[in-house]
């Protein structure tokens, strides 16, 4: 067996070499290719800071084996921007103040792309707020967290502002 | 976190070949697993990863009405199927109370069965548990237990399983396909998940190297689709273990309760059936006294394993609620806070 | 409304413009102290003990270092030498560390050895096959301890006892008296970042890549302890990813800076998040006794408020948790009276709002429940006993706004016509529904700090100050200070910040950051502008030749007569004349003694609190929280609004989430994660609110500015506590309150 994985990563493939089989995706992206933006929190799935999509799902990066995603594609928050060009939830996360220290920054916005393509929540806050609540915010910016999320929904949808 | 053999079988043979060699353990999502092996709890020596496994991933209508869910589907695939949301909203309700949207995007239904208790000593490795350690004591008695169970415990241990899933899969009489070295064979829920006794290590009905392949849902187990809820009491609004759950199901016709299904959560080490609870209620016209009845009788013979006597009143009353919320109806679309008690509630029933 | 009103012509201060960071912190590029890369980097990983009191007896060094990938384990024997022990108290704020002395265990979670590798994963792994073997002695871990003394000082140096007037007698006159105890638990920080360093050596010099909250007294304390000169150590934290107090001293990092000098390589350690239960400081447990007689009309005639708390027994932090009372309610006694117990844990230290958080959540409370016993409305009562003038000093306040904050908080919130008995309101679910308030209180603080300005020849301008950003919007606010100062646009002020390499910016602590380090700037900018002046007024070429005596103001980027704004010059003009670069002006802050003799000087606020208790299952949700702060000039509302949010979202967390569980048999914290620790997730949170009460403050600093970082969470807790009674009839007064507890004090109810 050997121990290597191909990943695509924000669009880019790399053919990873492992030394060691225990190295989770969090650490693989932070340490081995040095895109440090995907946090280490807690690293046991229990804050959400590490979320990245992994083939297209929200998911806790510390939490899942690099082995076992051979072949996987991945977007973590340095693959939003298009250049200059915000995604719309980065966008949304600024206009409305939705953090502060800017450590569950990425998890949260990558949590919050994959909660508007699952589709269930739309832009009922409740919904938006139980959907967020796998991640922390210490800081305590939720309530700009859920504008913001419940705006980018809106916008990406092209729905109508109540 | 130990160095390991990483094995990826393509078979279901060959995976419960490969888990023959002691030190061996089954990898799914790795949710659990994982997580126990960063804090020193699980050292297994190879992980057999289940990821390729053709087939385990889908859910499939049986001829004889029954629904087959594969081990390796993800939590919030089940979930979120229209078609099986609509025929067991209560499942859904449960797994959608649980954890957080980034752990059901993988956790599997059958990592969901094997996960093991949020016992703090159970997690401690400096601390003496005979569930991780067999012989070396608990050091639950007499600490912290407010998470421990008040049913079917032992002087050995006090633990209770974690599931918000199995707790309505065990109203339900789902049953639990496994594959091993002996063949195929299957248990009840409701007797997978062994209580503590003297061998508290036994967890579960699996033997060395058997593989949950799969949880069915019997044909009995429709019909309960509009008197279904599950209930959740946690200490904050979200992403928090149940103290206390139950699940609730009835078929009412007539005005009556043809059948009713009745399981708590967070008081013991299995999802707790409550059968004389719900044999009570059988005939029973639905109602605060013939619920009143249930929940003291699926409470029979609890007893406080700690600090913990409160939990049994609160479980009472949470089956209670549960009974009470599935009579006035399943909503046609689950709460989006759900199994919360801050879920609107049909007719205002706490008043 | 007011909002408007306060922003002023061409300066940006006041104005709710967005985080100048922003985009960094969406995009990932934001970096923090773990993301830090340099050429040759090993990992080190803590080992700590499970016990709490003891000596380590053995230790499998060999299973460590036969790991593959393992290149040092660091022991008490092999570390490098230290100029100080680590227990010296030579510099100020010194807390004694445990950074390998020697085999002694003073509390559990304490630093017992360092695994060094080539891989995060070996050395975690070789951290674990360490498994440490003890001699474990008993412990104490609870407030019950037996040992209790009275303590020469609490807080950062003050009186553990002050008296104003006759309490007793006070008591003993009064109609209506109270007596309560309140417990607080042992709570940790959680910075979503854990305490972090990315440390290299070069000879003597030393390179950090480290969260701080304090430049240099972390570089004091390092220079202490390795016997180097403090220009030596750099320190780069250009983010925090929280600290809350945690972060202001030096902490077990420096076991990281130890291991780089053991290897000669860059060395990052980073905490696990069961390490952040530890060795980083924590808020003390409290046990509050409140006493308090009122006249028949609810006028107070006594307060006695007495707080046991608990330092370590190496060590002294006592939380000043009865000052809380020295301010807010006035009364012809007050006394507040502290004693301690050593017990077997970490030290404890500044967590947000160390003191008045734990102080005021009793104080409220038991405020609460005289207003009860005088028949009073809560609000009602708070106004009839308001301070016109500090109680505890008779100081005038330099300014209070309170009574504007009570007004605008409870017009909002809509508290008029509350009921004043209890578990009157209920839903439309049936749930039952509760209306609570708090008053919040924080000193405003000013300590040290300097900063550089320079205008340059090209028009723009730079300040620079060793400041710390760690979620206040530091670089936005001081940006908007600094141009301010500098007469300049946004966008042609550089902030130079988050480095020990620049001006003594002092602290972000103690609500004081922006007052502190923002004078500093805007006395730097000032001079800056004094310079340029001094240039254009004595030049016959300039426009403004002869204006000196006139006055000459900053506006846009350029100097313009006071009394005749279209005579005027670009800055780049009068430097090229001038032939100069650029100027430079410098500037300082401290705390004006003689404005501290003659005022008391608060911030203030009040909380307002809805809450839905399940009446059979006893869970609480906060539906609605309203604040309405007033903290002086406001910079930015924007930010300052999150900043209360935050703190207002720390308050409920303390009234209803958080708490370490101790085993009193181990003393190991026995939920030291993030799943059994709780603090608040999204859906606790359907409505926040913080509004921004207009006040002018001449005497704090020159720029009129009060502390809003830790405001926010006194008054919340008080307010949801009261807020569950209200809905309850139910008054639990150990926190945090659990459904259980809630449903005992319901059954314990008459009737």
């Amino acid at each position: 067996m050997s121990l290597s994985v191909t990943l695509t990563v924000n669009r880019v493939q790399h053919r990873v070499l492992l030394d060691d089989p225990r190295v989770t995706l969090l650490d693989l992206l932070r340490e081995r290719l040095q895109l440090t933006g995907t946090k280490k929190g807690c690293d046991r799935g229990q804050c959400g800071a590490c979320t990245i999509l992994l083939n297209g799902r929200r998911v806790n990066a510390c939490l899942a084996l690099a082995l076992s995603h051979d072949g996987a594609e991945i977007l973590t928050i340095e693959g939003l921007a298009d250049g200059a060009a915000l995604h719309p939830v980065q966008a949304a996360f600024i206009a409305h103040d939705a953090f502060q220290c800017g450590f569950c920054t990425p998890g949260q916005i990558m949590s919050a792309i994959g909660l508007i393509s699952e589709g269930q929540a739309g832009s009922d806050a409740e919904r938006v707020r139980e959907g967020m609540s796998g991640n922390l915010c210490r800081c305590g910016a939720y309530r700009g967290i859920t504008e913001a999320v419940v705006a980018a929904t809106r916008s990406m949808t092209k729905e109508k502002a109540a | 976190m130990n160095r390991f053999e990483y094995l990826r079988p393509q078979s279901v043979a060959e995976a419960v070949a490969a888990a023959a060699v002691p030190g061996s353990a089954f990898l799914a999502a790795g949710t659990n697993l994982l997580d126990l092996m960063k804090i020193g709890v699980a050292r297994p020596q190879r992980l057999i990863d289940l990821k390729d496994l053709p087939d385990l991933d889908i859910i499939e209508q049986l001829p004889d009405g029954a629904v087959r869910i594969g081990a390796q589907l993800r939590n919030a695939e089940l979930a979120h199927d229209p078609d099986f949301r609509q025929r067991f909203p209560i499942v859904a309700e449960a797994l959608l109370s649980g954890a957080s949207a980034q752990l059901r995007n993988v956790a599997t239904v059958g990592g969901n069965l094997i996960q093991r208790t949020r016992c703090a000593y159970f997690q401690d490795p400096a601390s003496a548990c005979n569930r991780r350690a067999p012989g070396s004591g608990c050091d639950a008695r007499g600490g912290d237990t407010r998470q421990h169970a008040v049913l079917g415990w032992s002087e050995d241990c006090i633990a209770t399983h974690p599931s918000d899933f199995c707790v309505p899969l065990a109203a339900l009489g789902a049953m639990v396909e496994i594959e091993g070295p002996a063949g195929r064979r299957e248990v009840a829920l409701t007797d997978f998940h062994l209580l503590p006794g003297n061998t508290p290590e036994r967890e579960t009905a699996l033997g060395q190297g058997e593989l949950v392949t799969a949880l069915r849902l019997p044909p009995a187990a429709a019909g309960f689709a509009r008197h279904a809820r599950y209930v959740k009491l946690r200490e904050r609004t979200s992403f928090a273990f149940a103290v206390v759950s139950a699940a609730a199901a009835l078929r009412i016709v007539d005005g009556r309760i043809q059948e009713a299904r009745l399981a708590l959560g967070g008081v013991a080490a299995r999802p707790w059936r409550a059968e004389e609870a719900e044999a009570s209620l059988r005939g029973a016209t639905p109602g605060a006294e013939a619920f009143h009845r249930a929940a003291a009788l699926a409470l029979e013979g609890a007893r406080p394993s700690g600090d913990n006597e409160f939990k049994i009143e609160l479980a009472r009353r949470i089956a209670l609620r549960a009974l009470t919320l599935a009579a006035a109806g399943t909503p046609d679309r689950l709460p989006a806070l759900p199994a919360s008690p801050f879920a609107p509630l049909p007719g205002g029933l706490h008043v | 409304m007011s909002e408007t009103q306060r922003i002023r012509h061409g300066s940006s201060i006041g104005q709710p413009i967005t985080r100048r960071d922003g985009p960094l912190k969406v995009t990932g590029q934001a970096r923090f102290a773990a993301d830090n890369h340099p050429q040759g980097l090993l990992h080190a990983v803590l080992a700590t003990s499970s016990i709490a009191r003891g000596r380590v007896t053995f230790l499998d060094e060999a299973a460590a270092r036969a790991h593959p990938g393992v290149v040092q384990v660091m022991l008490p024997g092999n570390r490098p030498a230290l100029a100080q022990h680590p227990d010296d108290k030579s510099a100020p704020f010194s807390f004694n560390m445990d950074l390998l002395q020697d085999d002694r265990v003073r509390y559990a979670g304490q630093p017992i050895a360092v695994v060094i590798a080539e891989t995060l994963e070996a050395a975690t792994e070789g951290a674990a096959l360490l498994a440490p073997r003890y001699a474990a002695e008993p412990v104490e871990v609870t407030l019950d301890a037996t040992s209790s003394y009275v303590p020469e000082a609490i807080g950062v140096g003050g009186p553990a006892e002050l008296r104003h007037g006759d309490a007793e007698a006070g008591l003993q006159g009064a109609a209506h008296r109270i007596e309560a105890v309140y417990e607080t638990p042992q709570q940790f920080h959680n910075a979503m970042e854990p305490h972090a360093v990315v440390a290299a050596w070069d000879g003597d010099r030393l390179s950090l890549d480290m969260p701080t909250q304090g430049f240099a007294l972390t570089q004091m304390r390092l220079a202490g302890l390795f016997g180097i000169p403090v220009e030596n150590i750099v320190i780069r934290s250009p983010f925090i990813g929280g600290g809350f107090g945690s972060k202001l001293l030096a902490g077990p990092q420096v076991l990281g800076i130890l291991a780089a000098r053991l290897v000669g390589r860059p060395v990052k350690l980073v905490l696990t998040r069961a390490q952040m239960y530890g060795p980083v400081t924590h808020r003390a447990p409290t046990r509050q006794r409140l006493r308090l007689g009122a006249a028949p009309d609810g006028a107070l005639l006594a307060l006695h408020h007495h707080a046991r708390t608990a330092t370590s027994r190496f060590d002294d932090f006592i939380e000043p948790a009865a000052n809380a009372s020295h301010t807010l309610y006035a009364a012809p006694a007050i006394v507040t009276t502290t004693d301690a117990v050593r017990l077997d844990t970490g030290t404890p230290g500044f967590m947000r709002a160390p003191g008045e958080a734990s102080g005021s959540l009793a104080l409220e409370c038991a405020i609460d429940e005289m207003a009860e016993a005088c028949g009073m409305d809560p609000l009602a009562f708070r106004l009839r006993n308001y301070a016109e003038v500090e109680p505890i000093s008779g100081k005038p306040f330099s300014s209070k706004a309170l009574r504007e904050c009570y007004a605008e908080g409870a017009a909002r919130f809509g508290w008029e016509g509350r009921k004043l008995a209890p578990r009157q309101m209920r839903d439309a679910d049936g749930l039952l529904l509760g209306w609570g308030m708090g008053t919040a209180t924080f000193p405003a603080l000013m300590f040290q700090a300097e900063a550089r300005a320079v205008l340059r020849r090209d028009g723009s301008g730079l300040m620079e100050a060793g400041t710390h950003e760690m979620g206040q919007g530091a670089w936005t606010a001081f940006a908007q200070i600094a141009a301010e100062s500098l007469g300049l646009d946004l966008e042609r002020l550089e902030l130079r910040a988050g480095r020990s390499d620049l001006p003594n910016a002092g602290i972000a602590g103690g609500s004081a950051h922006t007052a502190t380090a923002g004078s500093a700037m805007q006395a730097a900018g000032e001079a800056a502008i004094a310079r340029l002046t001094e240039l254009a007024v004595t030049d016959p070429r300039s426009p403004l030749f002869g204006a000196g005596n006139i006055g000459v103001v900053p506006r846009g980027g350029r100097l313009v007569r006071w009394d005749d704004p279209s005579r005027g010059e670009d800055y780049a003009e009068i430097l090229a004349r001038a032939g100069l670069e650029q100027v430079e002006g410098r500037g300082s802050a401290a705390p004006d003694p003689a404005a501290a003799e003659r005022y008391a000087m608060h911030s203030h606020g009040a909380v307002f609190a809805e809450v839905k208790v399940d009446p059979d299952l006893g869970q609480v949700r906060v539906t609605r929280l309203v604040g309405a702060f007033a903290a002086g000039r406001i910079i930015n509302p924007r930010l300052v609004q999150s900043q209360y949010q935050g703190g207002m979202i720390w308050g409920l967390s303390f009234a209803l989430q958080e708490g370490a569980v101790m085993d009193p048999r181990s003393g190991r914290v026995m939920n030291a994660d993030l799943a059994g620790y709780h603090v608040p997730v999204n859906a606790d949170i359907p409505s926040v609110e913080a509004i921004l009460v207009e006040e002018e403050d001449r005497h704090v600093n020159a720029l009129g500015v009060k502390g809003v970082g830790e405001i926010g969470i006194t008054g919340t807790a008080g307010a949801i506590a009261n807020a569950v009674w209200h809905a309850t009839g139910a008054r639990v007064r150990q926190f945090p309150i659990t459904p259980e507890a809630i449903l005992r004090a319901m059954a314990a109810q008459p009737g």
